[in-house]
């Protein structure tokens, strides 16, 4: 198959499916909300709505990544370990006071998480391309190793940030608000909209794509495969450090536990918004209203009355395939 | 046959081991987990003080303290300080049934055994000579009674830990507590023992009630969620948050007088530490420590507070 075919044949399938496949998330979550007033009046409320975005924010951010990463055939499950690491290593560099000044500390300490993050992604994008390992394999190990290296820095215990001049300058950027919406909300936007610029505007992103759908074709239409893959989990790197740098200010502190099963979040944000897991296909907006998912059904769960509190996890679980369902059979009409 | 054999060795082995150390050294091995969480942590920070101590007091004694990941390595860890000659074994096993045989098979060799925290289904003294363990129920009870008393008519939220059966004997000492009292209940939900999850949980409590009058989070870590959340939300509604464990941080607000955790109830890692001391006795001392001995679920207020305060322990 020829590049130009690959791309014809391409628009034209995405033509007639497209819109619903893109929609059909946004159609559960509205669902959900029906659902949501429903079981508790309060749910609907504009407090509410808000408080379960913002918390949805580090899945919402982290999974962007994992989009970029799942559309080109990859996998990363050291995500929520990631993240305590990064948070882990930024709060110790707060606390050391290299730099007296504290607007200037937590715009190093920034610099730094990204720094940080961009390079565990690199790590797991070079053990995966270059160590030709699996995915799956690859990032289980760093996901143990990053969470070991934050259990061996914390001693088992607490990471806590503790200056308190930088804390309450920090403090904003997860409990800030501008023009009523929570910063957070703001980061998940801007992070989705450059996301979603790179995967559909750019020559990288749709390389992302056809080494997703196709890896031996896009070997032979002359696209750096290695390359790619290797750059989408440097993306994921640098999406967990921006969501460490707004879960920092939120508690203030990581431990050993910080993070713990994000990954399968951040997956299942991402299938749920409609992207394959086999790879190929990739939907940022998808994934953020994956991302808005998850959150709102917890938080319809707790809000609820009848709910049993032993029974959460199990009618979560439903939700979720009920809501996958749904979006399938959307599709399947059109 | 052959267990009597192996049965007469050991005791031959005992004797004469006996007689070569009972003038000069004596050796107490300490098997605890490794520092996965704040407890845990505390377990082996204390371990580690009082180890320190006790050889500063006693010189003819040795402690060897070993920290394991998980309990198939903890029965390795068991062994390796049998094999290295001790004299008792002070355990705080990270899953107790699992661990049962390798702790019997020390006692069997009739070493001094101390069980500290997690009790095996079968608890009695062909597993260990000493027991000791906080008290989840009186943890629960002690603040139901607490709360029962400061705020008669209040109306409380609990974030309870992890489906488990620690977690349910805080619960039912909890209700135990506020017995016969006006206290209402309005909800349970778990918060597993994360503080993530309790920041989302007591976020939700926020939107539900309108009106709540005391948090239960009968745990330090999700104490700082909980905070937050309050904090976040501006509501003033809420009087006081009771939590437990004795974290450094939170009987740090306890004794600075802190309106919103003005109590913190005890179930201290530092417990290890009394095993560990009493063990010293039995073997040094020669006093008769075998038996239970459960700690008290402890009332943390501003006057005690520094007797449980550890400003260099990690948790």
């Amino acid at each position: 198959m020829t590049e130009t075919a690959a791309a014809t044949a391409k628009a034209r399938r995405s033509w007639k499916d497209v819109d619903l496949r893109a929609v059909a998330p946004f159609v559960a979550l509205a669902l959900l909300l029906v659902l949501g007033a429903f079981a508790n009046p309060n749910f609907i409320s504009v407090d509410n709505l808000l408080n379960v975005l913002t918390r949805s924010a580090f899945i919402a951010i982290i999974a962007v990544g994992a989009t970029f990463v799942i559309s080109a055939g990859g996998l990363d499950l050291s995500v929520g370990s990631m993240v305590a690491f990064v948070a882990s290593l930024t709060i110790l560099f707060m606390n050391s006071g290299a730099i007296s000044d504290p607007t200037m500390t937590i715009v190093a300490a920034a610099v730094l998480a990204i720094a940080i993050g961009a390079a565990c992604g690199l790590a797991n994008g070079l053990i995966t391309t270059v160590g030709r390992i699996e995915p799956f394999i690859a990032t289980l190990g760093t996901m143990g190793i990053y969470r070991g290296l934050t259990t061996w820095l914390s001693q088992g215990g607490a990471i806590t940030l503790r200056n308190p001049e930088v804390q309450s300058l920090y403090r904003p950027i997860y409990f800030g608000e501008i023009f009523g919406v929570p910063f957070p909300i703001y980061v998940i936007v801007i992070t989705a909209a450059i996301g979603a610029f790179v995967l559909y505007r750019t020559r990288y992103g749709r390389h992302v794509v056809a080494v997703g759908s196709n890896e031996d074709v896009a070997h032979y239409s002359g696209i750096p495969v290695s390359r790619v893959r290797t750059l989408t989990y440097v993306i994921q790197g640098l999406c967990v450090a921006v969501a460490c740098l707004i879960y920092i200010p939120r508690l203030g502190s990581t431990s050993a536990t910080t993070g713990l099963m994000w990954e399968l979040q951040a997956i299942t944000a991402v299938v749920v918004g409609g992207t394959a897991l086999r790879g190929g296909v990739g939907r940022i907006w998808g994934t953020v209203c994956g991302a808005f998912i998850l959150e709102i059904v917890g938080n319809i769960m707790l809000l609820s009355n009848f709910v049993s509190e032993y029974l959460l996890g199990a009618i979560q679980g439903a939700i979720i395939i009920i809501a996958m369902l749904v979006q399938r059979s959307l599709v399947r009409k059109s | 046959m052959r267990k009597r054999l192996i049965g007469v060795a050991a005791v031959a082995m005992v004797a004469l081991m006996g007689v070569a150390q009972a003038q000069d050294k004596k050796t107490i091995g300490v098997s605890i987990p490794a520092a996965d969480h704040g407890w845990t942590a505390g377990v082996v920070f204390h371990a580690e003080r009082v180890a320190k101590k006790l050889m500063e007091e006693h010189p003819g004694l040795n402690v060897i303290v070993k920290t394991s990941p998980d309990p198939a390595s903890q029965a390795n860890a068991v062994q390796d300080l049998e094999t290295q000659g001790i004299d008792a074994l002070v355990i705080l096993p990270s899953d107790p049934d699992p661990l049962v045989n390798a702790i019997k098979e020390v006692k069997d060799k009739g070493k001094f055994v101390a069980l500290v925290d997690r009790a095996p289904s079968s608890n009695d003294n062909s597993v260990r000579d000493l027991y000791v363990a906080g008290n989840n129920p009186a943890l629960g009870e002690v603040a139901g009674k607490y709360i029962a008393e400061k705020t008669p008519e209040a109306e409380v939220v609990i974030i309870r830990g992890l489906p488990i059966p620690i977690d349910q004997q805080r619960q039912d000492g909890f209700d135990k507590g506020i017995a016969g009292s006006k206290v209402k209940v309005l909800d349970r939900q778990f918060g597993n023992w994360n503080r993530d999850d309790a920041f989302k949980v007591m976020q939700d409590y926020l939107t539900k009630y309108p009106k709540i009058d005391v948090v239960w989070c009968q745990d330090d870590d999700m104490a700082v969620g909980v905070l937050q959340a309050i904090e976040q939300a501006k509501r003033t509604d809420i009087q006081y948050v009771v939590a437990g464990a004795g974290s450094k941080d939170m009987i740090k607000k306890v004794m600075d007088g802190d309106k919103m955790i003005p109590v913190d109830v005890l179930y201290p890692p530092a417990m290890v530490g009394t095993a560990m001391e009493l063990t010293a006795a039995a073997l040094i001392d020669q006093v008769p420590v075998s038996g239970n001995y459960i700690l008290d679920a402890t009332l943390i207020t501003p006057e005690n507070a520094k007797n449980f305060y550890f400003p260099d322990s990690p948790f």
